[in-house]
């Protein structure tokens, strides 16, 4: 994948954008801080939301199994998926199954983390986004930027412009009801003709089997209730233990995300009921690299997300990078930690060191994940794993390691580059160009510390 | 790079009343190394750091960031490396290591008896404020300066885009956090820039003259430890 710095270069150059991330991050971003700030027991959620998160991965076999007979008992069908690719393989096979050459979908991260609607395409299968936001990606042929927000990088005069092409609506206005009317009136359709539907979840509870869907805005259970077939992908770190605990997070979730008290809709269901929506219901179990996650002691914490995507709102990077330099349908500060456990450092070693490690992020996540602490520590395995090559920046850390090991050494380096004084303030230095683009050096100082402190002393 | 910084913090602390030591054994706490991956060689000066400073009865550092280094991430180093002897010192050692306002809150001092008249924007750093969480300290102490004008500084709170060899790594992306911290500070209508942070300031400091906006950046030991005119 293209590197961070790369892709963010591209990105930035991109008025409109960072325009667009300014205004509806800030928006998000105040809603939130003023629903927290109405719970005076929001600190004691977190922890909850931690304590319970962590507990269900340091289980989590026992909790998927569970998981696994609770669905089968209620009529469910469990698969287990240990990539992307057997997890393709599976849905593909269902929806074939069930001669449906069209199938609709809730807005799902984990079916876009595997590629689903390519590979349902590539068995000529057709997949309908029916989120309203993930509709609007998919129209423009373009990723997700946002995990909640799919198409925060387009304002509305943008969606109208799309609308009015892809959805053949010549005089269609920018306002925002008539731009979601448009959508409904184009989904309605859909929702009634399909067959299969095909969801994510945002939690899935081991005690019961019990599948739980927050959104907003009732396309999910369109999706859930009216095919006959419905087939939900969970990835295994969704896990919760009892039906209890989604008390915590059913609180936590939407004031965080969306900045409301409660979402519009929260679909539960558990397995099928004769004569109420689904005939068969389809679970399937994804791994694709999250037992790897949960080997590593400090990245584990990583798989309590729920997705929320308050870092991305608060993180001055993604605020003006925007969600495609993350090269992932994770982006943010929570994405610049997830994508390279899943995939691997070599593929993604460059977004460990996307961020300033300002902490924005770890004091607004609902479940206390500690991103600075994984974002360092990932940076100490991107290293360790490329010791063997002679970096230039490999070269100047171990010069400056062995300068910081001792005073001597330090004083003679200080000496050396006193002579540089002579400059003042420099607007470039060699291997420094980076800096020296938007940001002057400051003048070398006449003197050290430690030279003031001798003669003073 | 900064010395009127360390200068100022000794004045300061002198003034106060406070036998101030300057171990010269004392090198760097290893965040540069440790932010940038290199573990090994910041559990070396993690060592070290813990070594020369094991007698002190208090250590204070003009740095946020340093400080939050030691208390937040020398524990770290520490269980990585399985070094148990080393965990226990940097336990015993961390509560003893305060940044410099922090330090100057706990001992109760709010007016330093500094004379510093300009206008000044105050910019929280990120580590005093989300690692430390100084707080309003480090703007109570400005408050009680003879002289000085407090100017507000909008989006305070959002980061300067330094973060060490990020500011270098992904230099576009820092760039365009710089540049929104300048409008602010060019908005605020402040003379001079204060931080607890040398490393922010440097950032700051180097986009104010690269853009010529004629604000000066010091850091809050300077003032504080300022009697007459600056």
């Amino acid at each position: 994948m293209t590197s961070f710095p790369q892709a963010a270069r591209v990105a930035l150059r991109d008025g409109q954008l960072r325009d667009n991330l300014r205004v509806a991050t800030t928006t998000i971003r105040s809603k939130r801080a003023t629903v927290v700030g109405e719970r005076s027991d929001w600190q004691e959620l977190r922890d909850a939301g931690e304590a319970i998160k962590r507990r269900a991965l340091r289980q989590l076999e026992d909790y998927l199994v569970q998981f696994e007979s609770a669905v089968q008992n209620a009529g469910g069908v469990v698969h287990w998926a240990r990539h992307a690719e057997e997890a393709n393989r599976i849905i593909v096979g269902l929806v074939l199954a069930s001669s449906a050459s069209e199938i609709v979908k809730v807005k799902s991260l984990t079916t876009d983390e595997i590629g689903l609607n390519d590979a349902l395409a590539g068995a000529g299968i057709t997949a309908i986004e029916t989120d309203l936001a993930e509709l609007i990606c998919q129209l423009g042929g373009e990723r997700p930027s946002h995990i909640l927000v799919p198409a925060i990088h387009k304002n509305r005069f943008e969606i109208r412009d799309l609308f009015r092409e892809k959805l053949r609506i010549p005089y269609l206005s920018e306002e925002p009801v008539a731009l979601a009317s448009a959508a409904r009136a184009y989904l309605r359709e859909r929702f009634l003709e399909a067959s299969v539907g095909i969801s994510g979840a945002n939690f899935a509870v081991a005690e019961t089997g019990t599948v739980c869907v927050v959104e907003s805005e009732g396309n999910g259970r369109f999706c859930t209730t009216l095919p006959r077939t419905l087939v939900t992908v969970v990835g295994i770190e969704k896990l919760v233990p009892t039906l209890e605990d989604l008390e915590v997070f059913l609180q936590l979730l939407p004031r965080s995300s969306t900045g409301e008290r409660m979402n519009p809709y929260t679909s539960l269901w558990t397995g099928v009921t004769p004569g109420d929506g689904p005939r068969e219901f389809h679970v399937v179990l994804l791994d694709n690299g999250r037992t790897d996650v949960l080997a590593d002691e400090i990245g584990r914490q990583t798989l309590a997300c729920i997705r929320c995507s308050a870092c991305l709102n608060v993180c001055p990077v993604y605020s003006r990078t925007g969600g495609f330099a993350y090269g992932s349908v994770y982006p943010g500060p929570i994405g610049a930690i997830l994508t390279p456990q899943l995939r691997g450092l070599g593929e993604a070693g460059s977004l460990p060191f996307a961020s300033s490690l300002c902490g924005a992020c770890a004091e607004v996540c609902p479940v206390k994940i500690d991103i600075p602490k994984v974002l360092v520590h990932l940076r100490g395995r991107v290293v360790q794993e490329s010791r063997a090559k002679a970096a230039p920046e490999r070269l100047v850390m171990r010069a400056l390691g062995s300068v910081f090991g001792g005073p001597t050494r330090l004083r003679f380096a200080q000496a050396l580059r006193k002579t540089f004084a002579v400059f003042g303030r420099s607007r470039w230095l060699p291997g420094l160009g980076g800096w020296t683009r938007s940001r002057d050096l400051p003048p070398m100082p006449e003197y050290t510390f430690r030279e003031w402190w001798r003669s003073n002393r | 790079m900064f010395p009127k910084t360390g200068v100022a913090a000794v004045q300061l602390l002198e003034r106060l009343g406070y036998r101030v030591d300057f171990p010269q054994a004392q090198t760097c706490c290893g965040q540069l190394h440790f932010n940038t991956g290199y573990q090994k060689e910041a559990l070396e000066l993690a060592r070290r750091f813990v070594r020369v400073f094991a007698n002190a009865e208090v250590v204070v550092a003009p740095s946020a960031s340093c400080v939050a280094m030691i208390r937040d991430f020398y524990p770290y180093l520490a269980e990585q490396d399985g070094d148990a002897a080393l965990a226990e010192d940097v336990a015993s050692l961390a509560q003893r290591v305060l940044e410099l306002t922090e330090f100057l809150v706990r001992v109760g001092v709010e007016d330093v008896g500094a004379t510093f008249p300009h206008r000044v924007a105050y910019h929280p750093t990120c580590h005093s404020l989300r690692a430390l969480h100084l707080g309003d300290a480090p703007r109570r102490l400005l408050r009680a300066v003879n002289g000085l004008e407090l100017v507000d500084l909008a989006r305070a709170d959002e980061c300067c885009g330094f973060g060490g060899t990020f500011a270098v790594k992904n230099a576009d992306t820092s760039s365009a956090m710089l540049a929104d911290k300048l409008d602010a500070i060019a908005e605020s209508g402040a003379e001079v820039v204060a931080a607890v942070d040398t490393s922010c300031l440097m950032q700051i400091g180097g986009g104010l003259s690269r853009r010529g906006l004629g604000v000066r950046t010091l850091h809050l030991a300077e003032i504080l430890a300022t009697r007459g005119s600056a």
